[in-house]
């Protein structure tokens, strides 16, 4: 570990920008610096056009109506806004949401609030590969349902789960369907209409644009959705999200959506290659294991249990060099594991062992190559120094050991 | 987060990793944590039956960079003293030894109960039961 080589497997967690969209991001910072909302002069007007020009690269990249996407600040506000915003405008029609224990936490954490507020929320449980059960899904639909709310790819796995399945359902039940799609867009054909989905969100980093910026998608027929607006001003956005437009942030969000079309199936062609090739390279360590689904899940995710290794230490050993994110979170006197593993049934330790890798545009052969070379160094390493292994390694039922809890 | 020199040192050169053979008279083993909580730490001691001085220490430990700093740690601190010396060791002084963060306090404690039960073994095995200390096990 010599070299200064520095390795971004980080990609679910957020992108770089791509340069193209820097480029077309800079003049309106100072060149172009107006208002959206300005309608009396010049630089209101080319920033108005600038903001419509995006609307409609973004909408193209997911095959929506312009007038369907609304700007936000990013995927944490959009799932807000959906959920919030459904629960207040139907509210008259119930007040069940269901979604699943595996959605990241800005879905979670917004339903644990609503629940505070008189609504009542049914998490679905996800089987070993973590998809839900479609049956589980019929079942859990009430009259008082209002709200299906289930990601399109999970940040941690890649696991899609089956969305057209699933809107169909929604469909011939009447409720509203929507997704937290952060992951997938950009990076696999995502289509809400033809799908089923009535409200999406989605963010500008995760797919090589500025942070700071994301939409939600509000289906305008067959059915008309509107959701109560969360931030309250102005007016902007159809009156469901007031604020000033973040401008160079939705251009570059347009730019990156432009790009994202054109190339989303030479970029994972090519990132399915690679992640298999380090899967398999990784696979080759003893009592190593792929999490999830692996014929349902995003080109350019693995995620991978190194049994007897605990994560965090593992990331220790390389992360001068390679950056990844590890399901074990070792910074509280609790020390919990990544929910979404557990969810999936694994146990508590496997789940500790866990390593995200997630590739992207950017990620080359030699960086592969020169990752699974460095991770499997760092896995020997942590076994040697692991007693747990050791005690694997000699035959003991690791099960059958009273350990002291603390 | 960013781990201080200290610790990443241990990290990187662990000291003492190893395994001293349980079956002897004069070596105790203690084995604290569980797999389920992200940390486990095997520490030994060989204790030279006439002086009662630790003449050597080793450890194994699954889990992130600060436990293995704090029982790398441990073993060198151990290495020379006296029983009774060894059970003055607090978790403190690994925390500043190491400049742990709160959320890393746990590591050290588990590094102490890791030198108690060692200790307990050892005090077991020989028959000494006279001033052996409960273990904390911080429930």
């Amino acid at each position: 570990m010599e070299t200064k080589r520095l390795i971004y497997l980080d990609n679910n967690a957020t992108t770089p920008v791509d340069p193209r969209v820097v480029d077309t991001m800079l003049p309106y910072f100072y060149d172009k610096p107006g208002n959206a909302a300005s309608r009396s002069h010049p630089f209101g007007w080319i920033a108005e056009e600038a903001v419509d020009y995006a609307r409609e690269q973004v909408a193209n990249l997911i095959s929506a109506d312009p007038k369907e996407i609304i700007f936000t600040s990013g995927a944490t506000e959009s799932d807000n806004l959906g959920l919030k915003g459904v629960f207040e405008m139907y509210a008259s029609k119930g007040n069940h949401i269901i979604t699943t224990r595996t959605e990241h936490k800005a879905v979670l954490d917004t339903c644990q609030k609503l629940e505070k507020s008189g609504g009542q929320v049914t998490y679905l449980e996800v089987g070993p590969d973590g998809l839900i059960s479609l049956e589980d899904l019929k079942a859990a639909i009430t009259d008082k349902t209002i709200l299906v709310c289930i990601m399109w790819a999970n940040n941690e796995t890649g696991v899609i789960q089956p969305m057209k399945e699933i809107g169909d359902i929604c469909a011939a039940k009447g409720v509203l369907f929507m997704s937290d799609a952060t992951q997938a867009v950009g990076k696999i054909p995502v289509n809400p209409r033809e799908t089923g989905v009535h409200i999406m969100a989605f963010t500008s980093h995760k797919m090589y644009g500025p942070k700071g910026v994301g939409a939600l998608y509000v289906s305008r027929k067959n059915p008309r959705v509107k959701v109560t607006a969360q931030m309250d001003g102005g007016g902007h956005e159809r009156g469901m999200r007031s604020g000033t437009l973040n401008v160079p942030g939705i251009v570059g969000f347009g730019k990156a959506a432009e790009i994202a079309k054109a190339e989303m199936a030479a970029d994972a062609a090519r990132l399915s290659k690679l992640r298999d090739k380090l899967e398999a390279g990784l696979c080759q360590l003893e009592e190593t294991y792929v999490n999830g689904n692996k014929d349902h899940r995003m080109p350019h995710v693995t995620n991978i249990s190194f049994k007897h290794v605990e994560g965090e230490g593992l990331m220790m050993t390389f992360n001068k060099n390679i950056a990844v994110s590890s399901g074990s979170a070792c910074t509280s006197a609790s020390l919990e594991p990544s929910y979404v593993l557990v969810s999936m049934g694994l146990g508590d330790d496997l789940a500790h062992s866990s390593i995200r890798f997630s590739l992207g545009r950017f990620t080359t052969e030699e960086d592969v190559d020169f990752a699974v070379e460095a991770v499997s160094k760092g896995v020997n390493h942590m076994r040697d120094l692991s007693p747990i292994w050791e005690m694997y390694k000699e035959g003991i039922d690791l099960n059958s050991v009273v350990w002291s809890a603390h | 987060m960013a781990y201080s020199e200290k610790v990443l040192d241990h990290f990187q050169n662990p000291k003492n990793v190893g395994t001293l053979d349980k079956s002897k008279k004069n070596v105790g083993t203690g084995l604290v944590g569980a797999p389920e909580c992200g940390d486990v730490m095997r520490l030994q001691i060989e204790v030279d039956e006439a002086s009662g001085i630790i003449t050597d220490a080793k450890f194994k430990t699954f889990g992130c960079g600060s436990a293995i700093a704090s029982s790398s740690l441990a073993t060198e601190w151990l290495k020379g003293k006296s029983i009774d010396e060894a059970l003055t060791i607090d978790n403190m002084d690994i925390v500043e030894e190491l400049a742990l963060p709160p959320v890393k306090i746990h590591c050290s404690v588990l590094a102490e109960d890791a030198i108690k039960s060692a200790i307990l073994d050892y005090r077991k095995k020989n028959g000494i039961e006279a001033e052996a200390e409960t273990v904390n096990n911080h429930a």
